[in-house]
């Protein structure tokens, strides 16, 4: 803080000097001329060089400053790729990155060299050049040409992407909410989701999902506030929704992004084939976990809507399925919404038989404003 | 506005009114219609807003550079927003943080951009340089500022209700902006900023009908629309692009206030908030991001097309040469404007919109690029042999260019839905649009004001200033918007308070902190151009009625123009504005009112042929008297 404040005051100090110094001279100069209707007060006068020089040494220096930042901080763009179509978003990323940076470097190269080569100078003779169509017409069609590959492959990946998940995919419910997310699964006895509705929501009551009760595909789901399980190398579909307001899942590390949308479920479907003992074994890093975030604004912890993700090897995962306890283990008093006919199958679920109740290995959810895990109570 | 009219005081008493009776202080400098006045007016409100949205960007900044910060000291004017911490440290509140945001976003785009660019240039140049008295219609001009004015009254008063400004970021996307129950920002600082925005789009639609209307009828004698300066003709774009989209961010608009308040629900549906389910159903959030972005689209060519066409003259003045390529320049610039029609779903790519829509919007987005290019190319080319003189105003286009082309190409890999996927609503976007809109239009802006400022105050600006305020800057924008590249590349999402909640995001610090020292030393330079430009006003050397050698009309009138702008007749226009440098002409610059016939050393074949029409162009009689 010091420093920047410090910085400041030089700036400060520096920009008052030179503008009363300025001030006075320019008074001085007032009083001397009087301007003639047609005096060429636009002419150069002699910074001219100075600034056409200076854009051009300006640029010289940005690239020493952009090869070098770029080397420097390159460690962390693109985390880790961890799924299967986010290694191939990624290199066409870096593809459409050097093509850009050609441009980029090319179009600014002329503009600033351009601005050094032509700075004014009396003995010049400038050329009346208006148009040339030979040149517009090369120049419009190269990125034409350019863009129609770029948009060529894009569109390849993109329906690749956004094509129809495939039937075997672990299916996941993901509901955002302020400030949280909280995950579904169908449950390890019929695999099949209960129906919800948002009319049955209740976080008083225990049901925050709105999950019906009274669809006994329901009673087998269970559900987890604080981390999101995926098995590695299979499919994965996540069925997105919202309860309040937009919100926008995003695994940086899955390249994966989709609006929750109230209303509207969404959907995104991946394949992680990176687990998370994999990643840390690669990075050296023995505490990494993925993470989820929120990319729409929604509110005050917008910031802090985290949800830990594991993706485990498919053996573990299935293991760590059986180990979770369906909604209404959780929370017997759920039985209450289930219609009497359907009791007697429900209460296989609330009886207190043990579950092979295996500790969830590792992480626990560090919710930044710990507002995530009360969910469930 | 005092300040304006106390300008305007000294700006005219010296210059008695030649055609006109003379109008009370007020009808003259309050409640103008001279079109003159009104884009003073325009400009002047819109560097107040400027100021204030630049020192909100400083606030959050140093949020983010530094998040440990002790921010007790900005108590005194941020009051609550402040918050003491269980260790006497003083913490931005977060809700406060995504006020600044939203307030920055809107203050900038519709506010400064939008008002304070188009409202200035299309108001002043318009009628100077097609050789019109007046606008089409000058009461409604003078309505449409003083709209905008109590628009921005009702936006500046939602600063200070208890509950906040709007938050809701400034694309106000429901549910999260209809529900006040999720958020501060979404209650009465939601209703003023609707209402504040209403109003801004009245006001927008009576300036851009009357600056159509003026281009099409009151064009002086000969200014065929191929004469034209490329101002002109981005100026009627940008109008044209404002009355086809702003009406439908009014519906928009409209259908959010029903949502608010009657009940309604267009965009809402299947709510449960605060313990209770809400009744509304069958709406869609995504229908209003829909009609947002088909206004949002367009706003952000309405934004930058005037500032490429104040660059095209400054660029072609300075360089003493033509603008390269003047038809492909228009017709790139219609191209632009018809495409920024149908591009807008390119901000929804993973709203869960149908993929193959998706598909459809990412190849018209490339597309649109392509003229984008051919601008960037034909100003380049321009320079090339030119003698160019860097005034202030030349520095800034040049800048402006430079800025275009860096975050335009970034625009490709955005517009590319795939590659969209990963980096939508990260710090990517924001450099990016920062760098092509939000600083590129600014540098537009300030050529802008450098260059027609001694026609607009009868002074010149002090070119030392100048050229330190480009330096700091032009290297101070850099510095801010190129590392937040990288910061988006790693993942970090906008609208956060913090990032250090995430693992993932918690690299960057250093990058972080320096962006924000980079953003407070560009802010606080701008000081520099204040003090230039008030100072200026009063006691800048006084202007030559021509002091760039320019060929437009605008420089054909005296040097403080009245209203009406010419005291005698208005000039017969006989050639395009861009013969700089004609091989054979003693001078390096002949204005558009000089006839062919007077030129005979310079004329091209074709042009000497075009003599025997002048006649003909002197002949017609319009009426350019100024109405009542
Ligand atoms: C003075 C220099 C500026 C700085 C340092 C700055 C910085 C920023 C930053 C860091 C954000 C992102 C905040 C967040 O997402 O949490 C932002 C948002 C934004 N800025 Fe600026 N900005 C500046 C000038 C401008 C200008 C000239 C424009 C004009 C177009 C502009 C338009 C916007 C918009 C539209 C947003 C998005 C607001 C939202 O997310 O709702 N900014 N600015
Ligand atoms: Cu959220
Ligand atoms: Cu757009």
């Amino acid at each position: 803080m010091t420093i920047l404040i410090a910085i400041l005051a030089i700036v400060f100090i520096v920009l008052t000097f030179m503008v009363v110094s300025k001030t006075q001279s320019i008074l001085k100069g007032l009083s001397k001329s009087e301007v003639e209707e047609s005096e060429y007060l636009g002419a150069p006068d002699r910074y001219n060089s100075a600034n056409g020089v200076g854009l051009f040494v300006f640029w010289l220096i940005s690239i020493v400053g952009i090869v070098w930042s770029f080397i420097v901080y390159k460690k962390d763009f693109l985390p880790e790729a961890s799924s299967i179509h986010g290694k191939e978003t990624d290199y066409w990323f870096w593809v459409s990155m050097i093509v850009i940076m050609i441009g980029f470097f090319i179009v600014n190269t002329f503009l600033f060299l351009f601005s050094y080569l032509y700075r004014h100078n009396k003995n010049r003779k400038v050329t009346f050049y208006t148009h040339n169509n030979n040149l517009e017409i090369i120049w419009t069609t190269v990125p034409a040409i350019v863009m129609a590959g770029l948009v060529f492959t894009g569109l390849r990946v993109w329906t690749k992407i956004t094509s129809e998940a495939p039937a075997n995919a672990e299916q996941i419910d993901i509901m955002g909410k302020q400030f949280g997310w909280t995950v579904r699964y169908a449950g390890v006895d019929d695999n099949q989701f209960g129906k919800y509705n948002y009319k049955l929501m209740d976080d008083a009551g225990g049901n925050p999902m709105g999950v019906d009760f009274s669809d006994p595909n329901s009673f087998d789901d269970f559900a987890n506030a604080s981390e999101m399980h995926i098995p590695k190398g299979k499919p994965v579909l996540l069925k997105i929704r919202a309860r309040d307001v937009l919100h926008s899942v995003f695994i940086p590390h899955m390249r994966v992004k989709m609006d929750a949308v109230p209303g509207m479920p969404t959907k995104f479907w991946f394949v992680a084939d990176k687990s998370t003992a994999d990643m840390r074994a690669e990075l050296g890093k023995p505490e990494f976990n993925y993470e989820i975030a929120c990319t729409e604004i929604c509110g005050r912890s917008h910031f802090g809507m985290k949800l830990l993700l594991v993706v485990d090897e498919p053996a573990d995962y299935e293991k760590w399925k059986k180990s979770q306890k369906p909604l209404l283990t959780e929370n017997p008093d759920l039985l209450n919404k289930v219609p009497d006919n359907l009791k007697a199958k429900a209460q296989k679920y609330t009886s207190t038989e043990p579950v092979a109740a295996e500790a969830t290995p590792e992480v626990v959810a560090s919710s930044v404003l710990g507002n995530s895990s009360k969910v469930l109570k | 506005m005092s300040t304006v009219s106390q300008v305007e005081v000294h700006e005219h008493s010296e210059h008695a009114h030649e055609e006109h009776h003379e109008l009370g202080f007020i009808r003259k400098y309050i409640f103008s219609e001279d079109h003159k006045v009104i884009a003073k007016q325009y400009l002047i409100s819109g560097i107040v807003w400027a100021v204030l949205g630049a020192l909100m960007s400083v606030v959050f900044r140093l949020q983010l550079g530094f998040p440990e910060m002790d921010m007790a000291w900005m108590k005194p004017f941020l009051g609550d927003w402040i918050s003491l911490d269980n260790k006497g440290l003083g913490k931005l509140d977060p809700n406060f943080y995504l006020a600044l945001v939203t307030m920055h976003g809107t203050i900038m785009v519709f506010f400064v951009l939008t008002a304070g660019l188009s409202g200035t240039f299309s108001n002043f140049l318009i009628p100077l340089q097609i050789g019109a008295r007046d606008m089409a219609s000058g009461f409604m001009n003078m309505l449409s500022y003083w709209i905008f004015f109590i628009s921005s009254v009702v936006m500046f008063v939602s600063l200070f209700i208890k509950t906040g400004p709007a938050g809701g970021s400034w694309v106000i996307y429901p549910p999260l902006s209809a529900l006040k129950e999720a958020n501060p920002g979404s209650g009465d600082g939601m209703t003023l900023w609707l209402v504040s925005m209403a109003l801004f789009i009245v006001s927008s639609l009576l300036g851009g009908i009357n600056y159509v209307t003026t281009v099409i009828n009151l064009r002086t004698k000969g200014m065929s629309m191929d004469k034209l300066p490329l101002t002109i003709w981005a100026f009627t774009f940008t109008a044209i692009l404002g009355i086809l989209s702003f009406p439908v961010l009014l519906s928009a608009a409209l259908l959010l206030i029903f949502d608010r308040s009657f009940g309604t629900s267009f965009y809402l549906s299947d709510i449960y908030i605060n313990g209770q389910a809400l009744p509304n159903q069958g709406g869609s959030p995504i229908l209003f991001q829909h009609l947002f972005w088909f206004l949002g689209h367009p706003e952000v060519y309405i934004v930058i097309l005037p500032a490429l066409g104040l660059t095209s003259e400054v660029i072609a003045t300075n360089s003493r040469k033509p603008i390269f390529g003047y038809k492909a320049m228009i017709f790139s610039m219609a191209g632009i404007m018809f495409l920024a029609f149908i591009v807008w779903a390119h901000h929804m790519f993973v709203t869960g919109m149908n993929p193959f829509l998706g598909s459809v919007f990412m190849l018209l987005t490339l597309i649109i690029a392509v003229p984008s290019a051919v601008k960037g190319f034909n100003y380049i080319t321009t320079l090339w042999k030119g003698n160019i003189i860097f005034t202030p105003a030349m520095l800034f286009a040049i800048g402006l260019v430079s800025f275009f082309i860096s975050g335009g190409l970034t625009g490709i890999i955005l517009g590319n839905s795939a590659l969209d996927i990963q980096l939508h609503d990260t710090y990517f976007v924001v450099a990016h649009f920062h760098l092509v809109m939000g600083s590129a239009a600014i540098f537009g802006m300030l050529a802008g004001v450098y260059h027609w400022f001694p026609k607009m105050f009868g002074r010149m600006m002090n070119n030392s200033m100048g050229y330190i305020h480009f330096w700091i800057t032009f290297i101070g924008v850099y510095l801010v918007f190129f590392p937040m590249h990288y910061i988006g590349i790693a993942g970090f999402p906008r609208r956060y308070y913090q990032w250090s909640g995430f693992e993932t995001f918690n690299t960057y610090m250093d990058l972080n902190a320096f962006i924000t020292i980079a953003a407070i030393i560009t802010v606080f330079a701008q000081a520099v151009f204040i003090f230039n430009f008030v100072y200026s006003i009063f006691w800048g050397k006084k202007a030559s009625a021509n002091p760039w050698k320019s060929n437009t009309l605008e420089w054909t009138t005296p040097i403080n123009p009245g209203h009406g702008n010419w005291p005698g007749e208005i000039p017969t226009v006989y050639r395009w504005p861009y013969d700089y440098s004609k091989p054979g002409a003693p001078d390096d610059f002949i204005p558009q009112n000089v006839p062919y016939s007077a030129t005979p050393e310079s004329n091209l074949p074709e042009e000497n042929e075009l003599i025997a029409a002048e006649k003909e162009i002197n002949s017609i009689k319009y009426d350019t008297s100024l109405h009542d």
